[in-house]
């Protein structure tokens, strides 16, 4: 019989570190070329208008960017989060949050000077999802909560705190469906590249990546964040206040978060509706774990998954590839890299016995 | 118990059993037997190589030379597997319980046989064997409602469950109550009147003469000595157990002794199962001279460390830096009043393990000026005091960016050395700082701590090792239950009055 045990190896050089993700992807489409064979695809064929289809044209590419915006800052979001150890699975409760204070100031903060109505609106839908992402953190450090549960079923209480305002104080005076009033003009991001939906909140989420790089490598906090994802004793034997680190750690995750319901809300559908997220703050998990939880590779990471929805409008065209198989690329994306990261720790070992 | 039967065959013989790890002899030539409805003590400090030499038996390590017999047949075990078959069952002290099933349920695990469960003959069962040797646990209890002792309780039921005669215990009172350990002692000797056999591991003097026929010394891997308990004393145990080899004799250093550097006034402290681990110690440490405090670990040290450390609060009692009185639980007070600690566990709480070598050498340094500035780390201040820390303390390390894991565990320990005193503190605290290391870096640890004392600082050495503390002190406190049973210069050190001590016993 052979047995199959797993050995940790020897600590490997830096470099490795970059060229996993690239292999990861590769691997990925690898395997993803099934299913295409089994639906009676092309690969080849299903793959080159996948790649046309995301960055083929100026305007496609465009487009890709438009979708990377609130996946690079959800990915920032559980990236910044996780590098400390605080699992946070609640991205998309804080970028409903983030929504919600966006959605809030550009229909009723209309007594502001328009000038100021966008900074207001950016500041208060980061402090919406950082705040909401607080009360974890407290239960956490406080109650010793579990952050995994407390921070995914947070996400379930604020959907349906949406519901109740969109069915309610906020719903569109007329309307029967649950959505808002469309918000004043002042609030909309602005459009920088004519006839392209290429918008404030790209700039934003690029912004964000060098900032939270700035932080996790220049800063004492970004020190003592990382410090205590890795050794919580040896953070607290230390001198830092790990429970101050956990929560600020918190608030600028949420923050992130916040900053992507902000765009969608300003940028895209300029009202708030309930399906205002296709499921960006849970892709985000798989894209901050995609990225090595580095800042730079989850914009990279954010990029390929924006290219393959985006893609996958053209390849189903083409190729007759059910849209579908985006989800199954993800997937499959998230579990190769998770074994690969693996295997920089461990090596596998088969015994014959 | 009652007279021993030598004429009978043993159960368990051990001849000339040695186990070697990778460059320590761990068990070098031990002979043991065991007889029936007997217990014998394996007696011996910290490091003496009793669970070793338990674990060779259970199956856990191969053995590197001579043989084990049980019931007069030569045996190897493989495995515990093999240990169990043959009727060896070990309690740890650490339990093995799932915390959150039943009694019954834990009873059972392993033992299923089938694929189906049959609940009601293995309650049948269970309750036979509560009954038979006067246990009172209730099968359908969950496991996290039971106290510790009631736990232990479990543990041995559990071996009894598997057919067990032979029960090794490892240290099984040192987490028990004072009136937890009466109830057990009363299980063991139940258990001997229907004819099982015990070994007892254990440092507790008065322990041994309480429940044991016979003691087995060990020392430093060895075994030592033999004795039967009827006809031996405390004393004669305790010189045994520490050993009359001529203390070694390190050139301390001369220094002048001078303002008291930290002082400890009536510290008390809880454990973490809520008994009282430090109960009302005081001391004070001066510049220019060791204060070595002695025990046998498990006695308090640990959570005295703790406590100078800043990491766990005193319920009572005041400790003073300088004669300025230090806020409790707070790490960062006390790094503030320049105290250089050294941790019990160095990869537990020392070290960030997955971060760099410089990473680490910052730990404490990285919010005062010139490592970090209004927030911003400096990275050329930080190579800089990272290169000092690495060259002043040859740290033997593939420069200052690789992961720290990547080190030995001698090297570990010298970047914490590094990181503590390169600064060169008034005060240092060390816990147990040379556990688990070579002869060359016990000997770079111990040349450290007495060059700091020499240039002034005061130095506190808690450790379990006496070596290492006649080697390094010029004053000895002795701990036993939290409490200091007493003190006395390098000058009148006595192995036997400390070994008694250390064993609760004042003479």
């Amino acid at each position: 019989m052979i047995g199959m045990s797993i050995v940790k190896r020897k600590p490997l050089p830096g470099w490795v570190m970059l060229v996993i993700p690239v292999a990861a992807v590769f691997v990925t489409l690898l395997i993803t070329s099934i299913p295409i064979l089994i639906a009676g695809g092309n690969v080849f064929k299903a793959y080159g208008a996948l790649f046309q289809g995301a960055l083929g044209s100026k305007f496609n590419l465009l487009e890709t960017f438009v979708k990377a915006s609130p996946l690079i800052l959800t990915g920032l979001a559980v990236a910044f989060a996780f590098r400390a150890k605080f699992w946070n699975i609640g991205a998309e409760g804080q970028l409903f949050a983030g929504a919600i204070m966006a959605t809030w100031v550009g229909i009723y903060f209309t007594w502001l000077p328009g000038f100021l109505v966008l900074p207001v609106m950016i500041i208060l839908g980061f402090l919406g999802g950082g705040l909401w992402a607080t009360i974890p953190a407290f239960l956490k450090t406080k109650l010793k909560v579990d952050d995994v549960v407390t921070t995914l079923l947070l996400n379930y209480v604020i959907f349906h705190m949406m519901g109740a305002l969109l069915f309610g104080p906020m719903q569109m005076p007329g309307s029967s469906w649950p959505r808002s009033a469309s918000i004043m003009d002042a609030a909309f991001y602005p459009m920088l590249i004519a006839r392209s939906r290429f918008h404030l909140g790209i700039i934003i989420s690029f912004v964000a990546v060098l900032v939270i790089w700035f932080i996790n490598n220049k800063t004492v906090f970004g020190y003592q964040s990382k410090g205590v994802g890795i050794n919580l004793n040896a953070a607290k034997f230390g001198g830092i206040n790990t429970n101050m680190v956990i929560l600020k750690t918190a608030i600028i995750s949420g923050g992130l978060a916040g900053l992507a319901g902000v765009g969608e809300v300003a940028a895209i559908h300029h009202h708030l509706m309930m399906d205002v997220s296709p499921g960006y703050g849970y892709t985000g998990i798989v894209i901050a774990m995609l990225g090595n939880l580095h800042p730079v590779g989850v914009a990279l990471a954010a990029f390929f998954f924006s290219v393959i929805s985006v893609g996958a409008q053209t390849m189903s065209r083409v190729a007759g590839i059910p849209i579908y198989i985006v989800g199954i690329i993800e997937g499959v994306a998230l579990m190769t890299m998770l074994i690969f990261i693996l295997l920089t720790e461990y090596k596998i070992r088969w015994t014959k016995s | 118990m009652e007279g021993r039967i030598l004429e009978k065959q043993p159960v368990i013989e051990m001849r000339g059993v040695t186990k070697r790890f990778v460059d320590v002899i761990a068990n070098d030539k031990v002979d043991l037997k065991l007889f029936p409805k007997e217990v014998v003590a394996l007696l011996g400090e910290n490091g003496a190589g009793k669970t070793t030499l338990m674990n060779v038996l259970f199956g856990y390590y191969n053995l590197d030379g001579g043989e084990m017999l049980i019931n007069g047949e030569s045996v190897t075990f493989s495995s515990p597997k093999d240990a169990i078959n043959h009727g060896i069952a070990m309690i740890h002290q650490h339990f093995t319980l799932v915390q959150t099933q039943t009694v019954l349920e834990n009873v059972m695990i392993g033992m299923e046989g089938s694929f189906f469960l049959n609940y009601k003959k293995a309650k049948d069962k269970l309750l036979a064997i509560e009954k038979e040797f006067g246990f009172q646990l209730d099968p359908d209890a969950i496991v996290w409602t039971l106290s510790i002792g009631e736990q232990q309780k479990l543990e041995i039921l559990k071996a009894l469950y598997r057919g067990a005669k032979i029960l090794i215990m490892d240290e099984p009172t040192a987490v028990l109550a004072p009136t937890e350990t009466i109830e057990l002692f009363d299980t063991l000797r139940n258990l001997v009147k229907s004819g099982h056999s015990i070994i007892f591991i254990s440092h507790h003097l008065q322990e041994v003469m309480d429940i044991c026929d016979r003691v087995v010394v060990l020392r430093n891997g060895r075994r030592v000595a033999e004795a039967t308990v009827s006809e031996t004393t405390i004393p004669e145990l305790a010189s045994l157990m520490v050993g009359r080899e001529l203390l070694e004799r390190l050139d301390k250093g001369k220094s002048k002794t001078g303002d008291a550097v930290l002082e400890a006034k009536d510290l008390k402290v809880k454990n973490n199962r809520g008994i009282t681990a430090v109960d009302g110690l005081s001391f004070v440490l001066r510049e220019g001279e060791v204060l070595g405090v002695a025990g046998v670990s498990g006695n308090g040290q640990t959570e005295l460390s703790e406590m100078l450390f800043g990491e766990i609060k005193p319920e009572e009692g005041e400790i003073f830096i300088y004669g300025k009185k230090i806020p409790g639980g707070s790490p960062a007070a006390v790094i503030a009043e320049g105290m250089a600690r050294i941790p019990e566990d160095r990869i537990k709480t020392g070290l960030f393990m997955d971060l760099s070598v410089k990473e680490n050498m910052i730990l404490e340094s990285h919010i005062k000026e010139p490592i970090s500035k209004k927030g911003l780390i400096n990275m050329k201040e930080i190579r800089i005091f990272a290169d000092n820390c690495i060259n002043s303390f040859s740290v033997k390390t593939d420069g200052m960016d690789i992961p720290v894991k990547s080190l030995s565990g001698g090297n570990l320990q010298k970047v914490i050395l590094a990181r503590e005193l390169v600064g060169n503190p008034k005060l240092v605290v060390a816990c147990q700082p040379t556990r688990g290391l070579d002869v060359g870096a016990m000997e770079y640890v111990h040349q450290a701590m007495l060059d700091q004392k020499v240039s002034g600082s005061g130095v506190l050495l808690i450790s379990d090792d006496l070596d290492e503390i006649f080697l390094l002190s010029d004053r000895v406190i002795v701990m036993y239950e939290g409490k200091i049973m007493g003190e006395m210069s390098a000058e009148e050190a006595d192995r036997d009055k400390i070994g008694l001590w250390m064993s609760g016993v004042i003479s």
